[in-house]
């Protein structure tokens, strides 16, 4: 186990290295938090001119950034969920069953986040254009699912990996049906990995940008609301506080997404 | 009833199983995969410029457009910036990954590994707009770069042909750095994933025979850390070839390929156009893919 | 007369082109303890597998004290399965597991806690109910998978290779164990394993298996002493084959015969040979102290080498060892030997 490692000490210049390495990661981040307070309208000044808690009282105020963020939110949930049905269902097909196109299927699944965001964005965008769909929230929801479904399969098709033994044969066995070996052994078992998948999905679809830009015709995500503020700065202060915003919904359920990931896996080594 | 429902099922194994894949497979299939040939087909359409609509009839001449010489001058520039990036990113990338992998402990391991891996998920957008702030003329690298003297030197890189700008918030430089800080995680996992496969015992054995560290660091851990750089350099060069954001938001008017695609199938609607220029990053990925599956860079994945 | 417990009408199972059983006919007795015995892949875990549900045969029929259950679900099935790798629920306490198939009955809170206790009682874990599984031992999880599946009163238990994780003391131990609370409950209980020792140990009848047929059924006696075939001979036990010119120089008839190495007396080179024994004269070639018996290598004038076991009754190390390449005579009883089939 690499973990013997640290018995020994890593150099000076290989641990400068790595601490500069995880900064470039995190400071960025930070800028974004500080600037949030910034009392420069016009530019994006530093140091900053003054400190401000009054960007945020703005943008509560802003009826165009609630109806992103209801819009956003909606997505969100939506394709979550749907995520959430479709993957587990994939999932439980490919963990229990052998069947001809197998590693196919694993493969089909992963190419939405294997391609660039891009090729699916103007896929559908063709195929939207090609059947005259009118754009509407569900074209966006539909564009989502198709990147959050392997997240939610990966999660959980793992962790029926990791389930010890024959659990489901041992319901069976004990009198349960199909439904009941799911509700008392399959669930619990994969609660967390459900929940795991289930924020990826959320974080992914909530600050997504590419896809949307090809799904949204004139609707108005969040992250589509910062894109535009990207190209076309009108509004700097409430953009910081906007992008500050962002950072904490989509970093703590993603932060808690890998904590039970990797608690999962310890148990695992423990056994 | 429903152990009267679950008994019908167990009976029949490949029923449950197509119940359980159809409505998946389905999604996939029909959403999907059906997308991706509507943007084949789309590809082979054309856009009548006197009407702006679209033709829908079997023509190559789009595929022409494609290669006229802005455009291959566009595919050129990105795939230029792509390795450039994945080069960064694999020199910046290593030393963390390398601390995570052998030195960290078993707890530290699981932090840092987390703390990688939530900007790989999370923030995209706002991970490029962050760069705006720092990049911009009166932001804070200017700052620091005015603190110590250094002026002459941004104004000399600015000046350059093809990589300079008015401005390091619009510039190829400006987009390069933001590039390599977007990516970065998908570099660092990977080399990580790899390093962690070197057992113990063979870096011992290279001490034990003889070698220095610095020898054990040039001839045991860089090769065998060779699968996970180029596994990164598979997500590095693909979402740079395909991203839009970051040359929209931090470059100046000379395209890069996401952004064409991006573009035409905005303003003038040329979604032949659009599809077209998309099959460049996907025919330019499918050969890294079997370039890159020859040095076992997927069992690093 | 009460019907069979479990009744096999010539069952098969193919993976394929693989028959993992293969015709099987096989009557199991109401309230015995049998043993399905045999290597690994020889079919003795699909049958079982059968008999739960988790696996349907190719052809044939299956009956459960005279019922066809061949095409039931194992949810509709009287009978219960204690896993190889136990399989208790890893989210639930002991109590939850154990009451696991009551609750889904639906029996009441009340009664249901009682029934749990008096298991606990009978695998002797007492107190046990909170704890969750990964806080036992494999030797008390054993004991809860076999509790979980006797609190259902299944009509027949069964025992899929249980003790395989256990160390050898603890698994001696759990075979007097096991006996003993299948005769305080009465139920018919089928055992998979590829032991030997464990099979002979513990059951009333073996059936051993090989490539998805069974090759003989008996008492353990009979299996041991009067083995069918020579794969029985060979898998259960240590045994000396002899055919040929050796079988005719030593009994006058030419047909194979087998020999177990402990009934076989290692005498000095000149000793008489009494009427009701059959001799073999050779040279000692090996000598392997085990400290409760010896084992010898013998190699016949003929060139055949057999085993012989003798315990070490008053000898010590010292005194076996000088019998390596030594002449010997053997000796056993007439009695001792079984012909063979094929």
């Amino acid at each position: 186990m690499p973990s013997k490692y640290s018995a020994e000490k890593a150099s000076l210049g290989l641990r400068l290295g790595a601490l500069g390495t995880l900064l470039f990661l995190y400071v960025p981040i930070l800028i974004i938090f500080l600037y949030a307070f910034t009392t420069d309208e016009k530019t994006f000044s530093f140091p900053l001119p003054g400190l401000t808690t009054k960007w945020f009282g703005v943008a509560l105020g802003r009826a165009d950034l609630w109806s992103a963020l209801t819009l956003s939110l909606q997505i969100a949930l939506i394709a979550t969920a749907s995520a959430l049905i479709l993957g587990t269902l994939a999932a439980a097909a490919v963990y229990r069953s052998n069947f001809f196109g197998k590693d196919a299927i694993s493969l089909l699944l992963i190419l939405p986040i294997a391609l660039p965001g891009i090729v699916t964005g103007i896929a559908l965008r063709s195929a939207i254009g090609s059947l005259d769909i009118p754009f509407s929230y569900w074209t966006i929801v539909i564009g989502h699912a198709t990147f959050c479904i392997v997240v939610v399969y990966n999660n959980v098709l793992a962790r029926f990996r990791r389930m010890q033994g024959s659990q489901v044969e041992a319901s069976m066995d004990l009198g349960a049906n199909s439904f009941q070996t799911f509700r008392y052994v399959v669930l619990p078992n994969i609660a967390t990995a459900l929940l795991a998948g289930g924020m990826l999905a959320f974080a992914l679809s909530f600050d997504e940008v590419i896809v949307t830009t090809f799904t949204a015709g004139q609707q108005t995500t969040l992250p589509i609301w910062i894109f535009s503020q990207l190209t076309r700065p009108r509004d700097r202060p409430v953009t910081n506080v906007v992008a500050m915003f962002v950072i904490l919904i989509t970093f703590l359920p993603i932060f808690f997404a890998q904590k039970i990931s990797a608690e999962a896996s310890d148990t695992e080594g423990d056994k | 009833m429903l152990t009267r429902i679950s008994t019908y099922f167990y009976r029949r194994p490949n029923l449950s199983l197509a119940l359980l894949l159809g409505l998946p497979l389905l999604y996939m299939f029909v959403v999907y995969l059906g997308s991706l040939f509507a943007l084949l087909l789309n590809s082979f359409y054309y856009l009548e410029e006197f009407t702006g609509l679209v033709v829908r009839e079997f023509t190559l001449r789009t595929y022409v457009t494609v290669f006229s010489p802005t455009n291959l001058g566009i595919f050129g520039r990105t795939a230029g910036m792509a390795a450039a990036v994945t080069i960064a990113d694999a020199l910046i990338a290593f030393p963390l990954a390398y601390y995570i992998a052998k030195f960290a402990s078993r707890r530290a391991r699981t932090w840092l590994y987390i703390a990688v891996t939530v900007p790989l998920w999370s923030s995209y957008l706002v991970r490029v707009y962050s760069w705006k702030l720092i990049l911009a003329k009166e932001g804070i690298l200017s700052w620091f770069i005015n603190l110590f003297h250094m002026n002459f030197l941004l104004d000399w890189l600015l000046s350059l042909p093809e990589i300079g700008g008015s401005s390091l918030s619009l510039s190829p430089i400006g987009m390069f750095i933001a590039f390599c800080y977007i990516w970065l995680p998908y570099m660092i996992v990977p080399i990580q994933t790899a390093l962690e496969r070197v057992p113990k015992s063979l870096i011992e054995a290279s001490g034990d025979l003889g070698a220095s560290a610095s020898q054990t660091f040039r001839k045991v851990i860089l090769p065998l850390a060779y699968p996970g750089v180029i596994a990164g350099s598979i997500f590095t060069f693909s979402l740079t070839l395909g991203d839009f954001i970051v040359p929209q938001s931090l470059g100046n008017s000379r395209f890069f390929i996401g952004q064409a695609v991006y573009s035409h199938q905005g303003t003038s609607g040329n979604i032949p156009l659009a599809a077209a220029l998309t099959m460049g990053p996907v025919v330019i990925m499918i050969i890294y893919l079997l370039l890159a599956r020859k040095t076992g860079a997927f069992d690093a994945l | 007369m009460t019907n069979p417990a479990i009744q096999f009408e010539k069952i098969s199972r193919h993976f394929g082109d693989v028959k993992a059983v293969d015709e099987v006919d096989l009557e199991i007795r109401d309230g015995e303890f049998f043993s399905m015995l045999g290597p690994s892949g020889s079919g003795k875990t699909t049958c079982l597998r059968m008999i739960a549900g988790f696996d349907r045969p190719t052809s044939g029929r299956i009956l459960l004290y005279g019922q066809d259950v061949s095409d039931l679900p194992p949810f509709q099935r009287d009978v219960n399965t204690v896993f190889q790798d136990y399989a208790l629920f890893p989210h639930m306490t002991i109590e939850g597991n154990i009451g696991y198939g009551l609750m889904i009955k639906k029996v009441p809170v009340s009664e249901r806690k009682r029934q749990v206790d008096e298991m606990l009682d009978l695998v002797q874990l007492p107190g046990f109910h909170w704890r969750k599984p990964s806080q036992l031992s494999g030797g008390q999880r054993q004991r809860v998978a076999l509790a979980r599946a006797l609190i259902n009163h299944p009509k027949v238990l069964l025992l899929d290779e249980p003790l395989g994780a256990l160390d050898l003391k603890l698994r001696q131990q759990m075979q007097v164990e096991l006996k003993a609370i299948q005769k305080k409950v009465g139920i018919t209980f089928i055992f998979v394993t590829h032991d030997q020792e464990e099979a002979l140990t513990m059951s009333d009848r073996i059936a051993v298996f090989r490539d998805g047929k069974i090759e003989q059924i008996g008492t353990p006696a009979e299996i041991y002493e009067r083995p069918a075939t020579t794969f029985v001979a060979g898998f259960v036990g240590t045994s000396n084959l002899i055919s040929g010119e050796t079988a005719k120089r030593i009994t006058g008839d030419a047909r194979m015969f087998s020999v177990r190495p402990e009934k076989i007396h290692l005498a000095t080179a000149n000793e008489k040979i009494p009427a009701e024994m059959y001799s073999a004269d050779g040279v000692v070639r090996e000598v392997i102290y085990l400290g409760l018996y010896t084992r010898y290598m013998v190699e016949l004038d003929g060139g055949e080498t057999l085993v012989v076991i003798e315990q070490n009754l008053k000898s010590t190390s010292m005194d076996v060892l000088k019998a390596k390449d030594q002449p010997t005579r053997l000796l056993w009883s007439k009695d001792h030997i079984n012909h063979l089939g094929a």
